[in-house]
């Protein structure tokens, strides 16, 4: 359990001192920030969703269970057999487990993890088509933790036809995969789908995965239900084509768009990996992400997490909950989540308050726009050790403001009190580049004076601040804009 | 007339269960299993569970 944040290392800081509230600029607004201009009901289902907000995921963990492994398509990116690498499914090597054990599971998180807000259930295989372990998980979650929410992930076939069991189960929230609106660019993707008692190859399948996917965007925007829609992104396949993609969702009320990389690895046996279907590289994914801002809300902060993931995105705590380890006859105990959503709402309006100073800071700044990476724990701030990150989290910083653009995972620099010189040459300085800066709380001499040497600036004069503060600090002292704003925010 | 369920290449992500008119498969142990008396091919259709099956000649004519 040492892997756990406590609430003490993400918020050592001093007491918060709000000096502002709410949404100053645009940069703040939407899922990205706060509230900003949401309406209150959308907001209120959003707010403690790690994958639905950019700012809930500093605060705020989810689990999967993987109770339904039956799947009724068939992509080119995933084998089931092992690894879907890309649609949160772990496939068949993976624990499986009945509603009752999935239940159990979800109290001996809730009673140790209490940043535990979101039950989602992504497969191993499709939700809504092995419907009847989905629903009946969340009936005896429901018995146990009457606050949890819950939210599903889905490929659409199946989805309209429970609408109601999906309203039935107060579940807001539901994921859809669609990566495409044209059938003829699905016949590249899908190699065929299982409906109405039916195999469809080709073309057919495509047209009728492609119908059903869209009746369910439509479904859900009457019943009010939250949206998010998956894409996986594959070069010269739909990459240009997510473009459309991105409109036809939009024009059908989907809350957000989330564009994840291909991931191919020839190991994973998949249909592209075995045929050398290439992944977009981290520039690439950029590159279309920011063509894509205009339309739907964009999500950024996506892990791709496995369909038996458990505590903060990026983080996965799933090998401390196998089934050995736990009780069966746990209770819940609801002390230590009332705690920490306490804790979280101080920690909030502390928050909003010190980017609209940094936002402030930064409008008086004009200069080009940054890449810098930060070590974060959680909490939205500068808190840790360089040596510790297993990912960084990527800002872009202009005088808009300082915006979230991505993450990049990274292997541990410091292994077993040692730092690795070979890590930080063959992984890390690769796989920050186009970062001119790295934000951590502490550093030590050497890896500082390497990544130096690979044009990397390591910043450790903010440590614990919060993210935006700290970038916008350092932004504006090297603009030399510094001194005229620098008071408002010391 | 029956179908049987090749154990070594199963996934044993139970598609089949569910979709099988006879309800002639089931969980068995570790595994999934057709019962023989129960299966009837699905009459001359094309078999539901090889239709659902995600692995390749995964089910097959026992």
């Amino acid at each position: 359990m040492s892997n756990i944040v406590s609430l003490q290392s993400i918020t050592k800081r001093g007491e918060a001192q709000p000096q502002a509230s709410g949404c100053s600029t645009k940069s703040s607004c939407g899922t990205s920030a706060g509230q900003g201009d949401m309406p209150d009901h959308v907001w209120d289902k959003i707010k403690d969703h790690p994958c639905y907000s950019e700012e809930a995921h500093h605060y705020f963990a989810r689990m999967h269970v993987a109770v339904a492994p039956a799947c009724n398509i068939q992509c080119n990116y995933c084998n089931r057999k092992y690894d879907c690498s890309n649609e949160s499914r772990p496939g068949v090597t993976s624990e499986r487990m009945t509603p009752e054990q999935a239940a159990q599971k979800v109290v001996a998180v809730a009673n140790k993890v209490p940043q535990m807000s979101v039950l989602g259930i992504a497969g191993p295989g499709d939700s809504m088509f092995d419907w009847r372990k989905t629903f009946e998980t969340f009936a005896q979650v429901e018995k146990r933790l009457p606050d949890l929410k819950f939210c599903i992930s889905t490929n659409g076939l199946a989805l309209p036809d429970h609408i109601d069991r999906l309203a039935d189960h107060n579940i807001d929230h539901v994921t859809i995969t669609i990566n495409m609106v044209d059938p003829e660019i699905g016949t590249q993707i899908y190699p065929w789908i299982y409906y109405n008692g039916k195999r469809y190859t080709g073309l057919d399948a495509s047209k009728i995965l492609h119908e059903r996917q869209m009746e369910s965007l439509e479904r859900l925007k009457e019943k009010d239900i939250l949206v998010k829609v998956n894409s996986v992104m594959i070069p010269g396949i739909n990459d240009q084509h997510l473009l459309d993609v991105n409109a036809a969702i939009k024009e059908r009320g989907a809350f957000l768009h989330n564009v994840m990389p291909l991931i191919s690895d020839p190991a994973h046996g998949t249909y592209y990996g075995l045929n050398g279907q290439r992944g977009p590289s981290a520039a690439e994914l950029k590159e279309l992400q920011d063509k894509l801002a205009g339309g739907a809300n964009l999500m950024r902060h996506c892990r791709q997490c496995r369909a038996d993931a458990v505590g903060m995105l990026g983080e996965d705590l799933s090998q401390d909950f196998t089934m050995d380890k736990i009780d069966p006859d746990v209770v819940y105990d609801p002390e230590a989540r009332r705690l920490y959503r306490e804790v979280v709402e101080r920690e909030r309006a502390d928050r909003n308050a010190a980017v609209a100073v940094a936002e402030d800071t930064l409008s008086h700044t004009e200069a080009p726009s940054r890449l810098v990476a930060v070590a974060t724990k959680g909490g939205g701030r500068v808190n840790q050790h360089f040596g510790h990150a297993s990912e960084f989290q990527v800002y872009e910083v202009d005088h808009d403001g300082v915006r979230f653009v991505g993450h990049r995972k990274v292997d541990n620099y410091c292994q077993g009190g040692w730092g690795d010189d070979d890590v930080l040459e063959d992984n890390l300085i690769p796989t920050l580049e186009g970062v001119e800066a790295v934000f951590v709380s502490k550093i030590g001499s050497c890896p500082k004076k390497d990544l130096a040497a690979a044009g990397i600036t390591a910043i450790d004069a903010y440590p614990f601040e919060y993210i935006e503060t700290a970038i916008a600090r350092w932004y504006a002292e090297i603009n030399g804009t510094a001194d005229a704003t620098m008071g408002s925010i010391a | 007339m029956a179908l049987k369920i090749t154990t070594s290449t199963c996934s044993a992500c139970g598609a089949c269960e569910f979709e099988c008119p006879n309800a002639a498969i089931a969980m068995k142990g570790e595994t999934y299993v057709i019962k023989a008396s129960a299966c009837t091919e699905c009459d001359g259709d094309d078999p539901k569970c090889i239709a659902v099956c995600p692995v390749e000649n995964c089910i097959v004519k026992a």
